[in-house]
């Protein structure tokens, strides 16, 4: 109980932290969707070939866009010193790892929710909500869990902005290659397609077990 | 070196460098050293402070105080030696330790863009403090910011930030204070407030060890003096007698 109480006062203070300074969410959603018209204009967009172009630009958009907001959220507590004062606290480390994920799952998740009708219109695809919710979700999920962790490794570190995606791309390309082919199916239906939500769900429990377990090593010195 | 192993507390109780005769609250460290890298900064660091005890670590910038008391408070780990506060291991009982000291540090460790009151619900909140509401309001009045508890900490003055330090650090009643620098930033009334504060936290028998660079202040604030030079204690006395003079003199010659 008293866990899942210091998670959700993190989180409390992450979430009004940044509808405060309002740092986070602004630029994230404004580089999403600068992405998205960017491959709009940079691709010569036809009808047939719109679902084989779109589900990429997508996540593009929503990776790229992720790693701003993830870069920052740990950054911003070691900025101001207080990553040191969470730590005096005496808080199991894996509830600051659970209330760092939630926050950076619920900022990139608010991005996604603005950057998707938008995505939908400049593309000319349909946007099929209920199918693509368990992808979107699944897959920030797994991106979330991987950057969180990064980041907090990546924060200490002078290059933090360099290795924060150096570190981090090459673990979620499984995750990125498994939304874009599920988000694709979607638009052009395939048959024999592998599980690809499947796989992201497997992706996701390795990613959120190793985190978890690690997170405490790689905060304390 | 001058050691004076037999230090007494406020309370007349005398020990010989162990554990005290009778205080619940005792601090005690044994050979501690710590190094970044290859750089020694604390070699073989032994102290005691027992409950009621006011202790002053002195010494130039690089010495080791802020890495002595960030290692006490769990920040940092020691490359050898033993640290037990209230007989609990600072390493090994990190999270039990967490609860029994409370740390002032340089930087303030608050939220900018929480409101002072917000920030003390935070942290009570971390350290499971009950009526927080109560508590946090007691602090704030304590330290005369009860007319800033609705303000972003962003938007207070240095020395209402470390008033707000010193409230964040008191708020979970820790048996230990350590504190760096505690009057950064304090104007008079200010420093007449920490003094009130300490007091009362060494008559309710809690331990307080904090560092500065004013030696008058340090005279004034402690019942014993600490002096540390790259890393080594050089010099420790009792407060009781010891002239100005004699600790300039002495800090000059050990620093």
């Amino acid at each position: 109980m008293i866990f899942l109480e210091q998670v959700i006062t993190i989180l409390w203070k992450d979430v009004r932290y940044e509808l405060r300074s309002k740092q986070m969410w602004t630029g994230m959603g404004l580089f999403a969707l600068l992405v998205l018209v960017i491959f709009n204009f940079t691709f010569d967009l036809r009808v047939d070939n719109a679902a084989a172009i779109a589900p990429g630009a997508l996540w593009v958009a929503f990776v790229f866009a992720s790693l701003l907001g993830l870069g920052r959220t740990i950054a911003a507590e070691r900025e101001i010193g207080s990553m040191d004062r969470l730590l005096l606290c005496p808080v199991d480390r894996k509830a600051i790892y659970l209330a760092k994920l939630l926050g950076n799952m619920l900022f990139i998740g608010v991005v996604e929710i603005v950057a998707l009708p938008i995505f939908a219109a400049l593309f000319n695809v349909p946007l099929f909500v209920g199918a693509l919710l368990p992808i979107v979700l699944l897959s920030t999920l797994g991106i979330a869990a991987v950057g969180t962790l990064f980041s907090a490794m990546a924060a200490a570190t002078r290059a933090r902005e360099l290795l924060l995606p150096i570190l981090v791309f090459p673990l979620i390309v499984p995750i990125v290659i498994g939304a874009v082919r599920a988000t694709g199916t979607l638009l052009a239906p395939a048959v024999n397609e592998p599980p690809w939500l499947g796989l992201i769900a497997a992706f996701d429990v390795i990613f959120l077990t190793v985190s978890m377990l690690t997170f405490e090593y790689v905060v304390e010195e | 070196m001058r050691n004076f192993a037999h230090l007494s507390t406020n309370n007349g109780e005398v020990y010989a460098g162990g554990r005290p005769a009778s205080s619940m609250f005792f601090l005690e460290v044994k050979g501690l050293k710590k190094s970044f890298g290859l750089k020694p900064v604390l070699r073989s660091i032994d102290l005691t402070l027992s409950g009621g005890e006011r202790v002053a670590l002195l010494g130039a910038n690089g010495a080791g105080k802020t890495t002595l008391l960030r290692i006490l408070v769990g920040l940092t780990k020691p490359s050898a030696g033993s640290a037990c506060i209230d007989g609990l291991d600072i390493v090994r009982d990190a999270r039990q330790v967490r609860h029994l000291v409370g740390f002032v540090a340089h930087q303030p460790y608050l939220y900018d863009e929480l409101t002072a009151l917000e920030n003390l619900y935070f942290f009570g909140k971390m350290y499971t403090v009950k009526n927080i509401q109560e508590r946090a309001s007691l602090l704030l009045d304590k330290v005369g910011l009860e007319k800033s508890a609705r303000e972003r900490v962003a938007v207070l003055s240095r020395g209402q930030v470390q008033r707000l330090s010193l409230a964040r650090a008191l708020l979970h009643s820790p048996h230990h204070l350590l504190l760096d620098e505690p009057d950064t930033g304090l104007d008079q009334e200010g420093r007449d407030l920490v003094e009130a504060l300490l007091a009362e936290h060494t008559a309710r028998g809690g331990t307080i060890l904090f560092t500065t660079h004013q030696l008058e202040r340090a005279l004034q604030l402690s019942d014993s003096i600490i002096m540390l030079n790259k890393g080594r204690i050089v010099f420790q006395q009792k407060t009781v007698n010891l002239e100005l003079d004699k600790v300039q003199r002495t800090y000059q010659e050990v620093t």
